[in-house]
């Protein structure tokens, strides 16, 4: 028994059809529980008032839109590795949720942004670096829908992904040398005392790990949808 | 190697096409700005360093369709590919005619730009020597996002789609240096991060792009 063998779609499609069900309670749960708990359950910012609570899905919509991008980066290297079609759709499909993450992250961002820095837009490092990330996505969604044969487009899109990662990461560290920022310090680490105060942490934990499990089986869905797509063209190919 | 290097570089100049294009299109971007902004010599100075950078940026993308797309049409991709030489070989030596054709003209006319610009006087040399470091790692790129896109047809949008974001890193570095020298601060660090990704690109990006080449050709 290995992980790869989930690389067969026939075993990925019943692995992933009996977890979705299951997933999808614990997420729904999660996110009722994190997002009802942040928004009524802890108290205004004595600065901030009632606009810190847009932390409850501004933390973790970005978080998710880095994250997202990375594990694009795993399946696009298992793919060109291995040639494991179930691990280049499941990139393919994740671009699309890490796109809309990143616009949800810019989009809270700004509405929070109007009321405390007095302006929806500044071009903070961090604010750039997430538009970066926006038109990153977008050119490996538009490589995607541009080729017609699925390998070659798998195979481009994760040599894409592979060296977009690296100008990304470059992008990040390039835009701290050109102008420093107004946006605030981490919210959440693992290693350092730094972050934000226990009544928000409480419930914005919570609020990530639906953010986590809703991406997981928004990517399962997609995933099961591509492969579908693929046996429904291959049938078709076969009738004419 | 030498041999499709000095072919690449007879095609362009002869052809006239890519050779004069970035350079006209350098120019009339430079010419524009100050009917767009006004005539105001004090604030052209400031934005100059931008406006060089940016318009010599897009100057150069406008000419990386003609690295892989001509030779992929007519099948001399194919014969190349075949040949003893490695992909990344044959990548890196067209990224090298690119930049020769594009990147150093480009370089040499910024200078006479700049001072329709009223670009300080200190930055001159910089400017330079910026844009004589970064414009072969826009080159290098930009042939990996040629080599991306060869098999689509009018791939000329998604090609700039794909290669401005990787571009970013380049113009801040390259930017930065220019405005630090007309601030009267040390442009020398970020020139020396400039350095640094052109190396890494040009000896790295041949390889991604024979990958992406290898991928298309089959």
């Amino acid at each position: 028994m290995s992980f790869w063998e989930y690389a067969n779609p026939v075993k990925f499609m019943g692995l992933s059809g009996r977890l979705i069900p299951v997933l999808s309670v614990l997420t729904a749960l999660s996110l009722a529980v994190g997002i009802l708990w942040g928004f009524f359950g802890t108290p205004d910012d004595y600065k901030q008032g009632s606009t810190v609570k847009i932390i409850f899905l501004h933390v973790p919509s970005a978080m998710i839109a880095i994250n997202a991008w990375i594990m694009m980066m795993v399946t696009s290297l298992v793919w060109l590795i291995r040639r494991h079609h179930v691990s280049a759709l499941a990139a393919k499909a994740a671009a699309p949720i890490g796109l809309t993450m990143t616009l949800i992250a810019l989009g809270t961002g700004a509405i929070w942004g109007k009321p405390m820095w007095g302006t929806y837009w500044a071009w903070d490092p961090r604010l750039t670096s997430f538009m970066i990330l926006a038109v990153f996505y977008l050119g490996y969604i538009a490589l995607w829908n541009a080729i017609e044969d699925t390998d070659v487009a798998a195979d481009l899109t994760s040599i894409l992904c592979m060296v977009g990662s690296v100008f990304a990461l470059l992008s990040r560290y390039a835009v701290n040398f050109w102008n420093q920022g107004l946006h605030q310090g981490a919210s959440l680490s693992l290693d350092k005392e730094e972050h934000v105060d226990n009544a928000f942490y409480f419930p914005l934990l919570v609020c990530i790990a639906g953010f986590v499990l809703l991406f997981v089986i928004l990517v399962l869905i997609r995933t099961r949808t591509e492969i579908r797509l693929r046996r429904a063209a291959s049938l078709q190919a076969r009738n004419t | 190697m030498l041999a499709l290097f000095t072919r690449d570089l007879k095609l362009a100049f002869r052809s006239g096409g890519g050779f004069g294009l970035a350079l006209a299109f350098f120019l009339i971007v430079v010419m524009f700005v100050p009917f767009g902004v006004g005539s105001d010599l004090t604030l052209l100075a400031r934005i100059a360093p931008g406006i060089l950078w940016i318009g010599a940026l897009l100057a150069c993308l406008l000419s990386l369709d003609r690295i892989f797309q001509l030779d992929h049409e007519d099948g001399t991709l194919d014969v190349l590919a075949t040949s003893p030489l490695p992909l990344s070989g044959i990548t890196a030596a067209k990224a090298t005619a690119h930049w020769v054709t594009t990147g150093l003209p480009l370089t040499l006319a910024a200078i006479p730009l700049g001072y329709l610009l009223n670009l300080p006087e200190p930055a001159y040399i910089w400017l330079f020597a910026s844009l004589a470091i970064g414009t072969p790692a826009l080159s290098f790129i930009g042939a990996f996002g040629a080599a991306v896109t060869v098999g689509i047809k009018r791939g000329g949008l998604l090609l700039s789609l794909l290669v401005l974001p990787l571009y970013i890193p380049t113009l801040i570095f390259g930017a930065v240096s220019v405005i630090k020298s007309v601030d009267g601060l040390n442009p020398l660090p970020s020139l020396i991060l400039l350095a640094g990704l052109t190396l890494f690109s040009v000896v790295l990006m041949p390889f991604a792009s024979a990958l992406a080449l290898k991928a298309n050709l089959n």
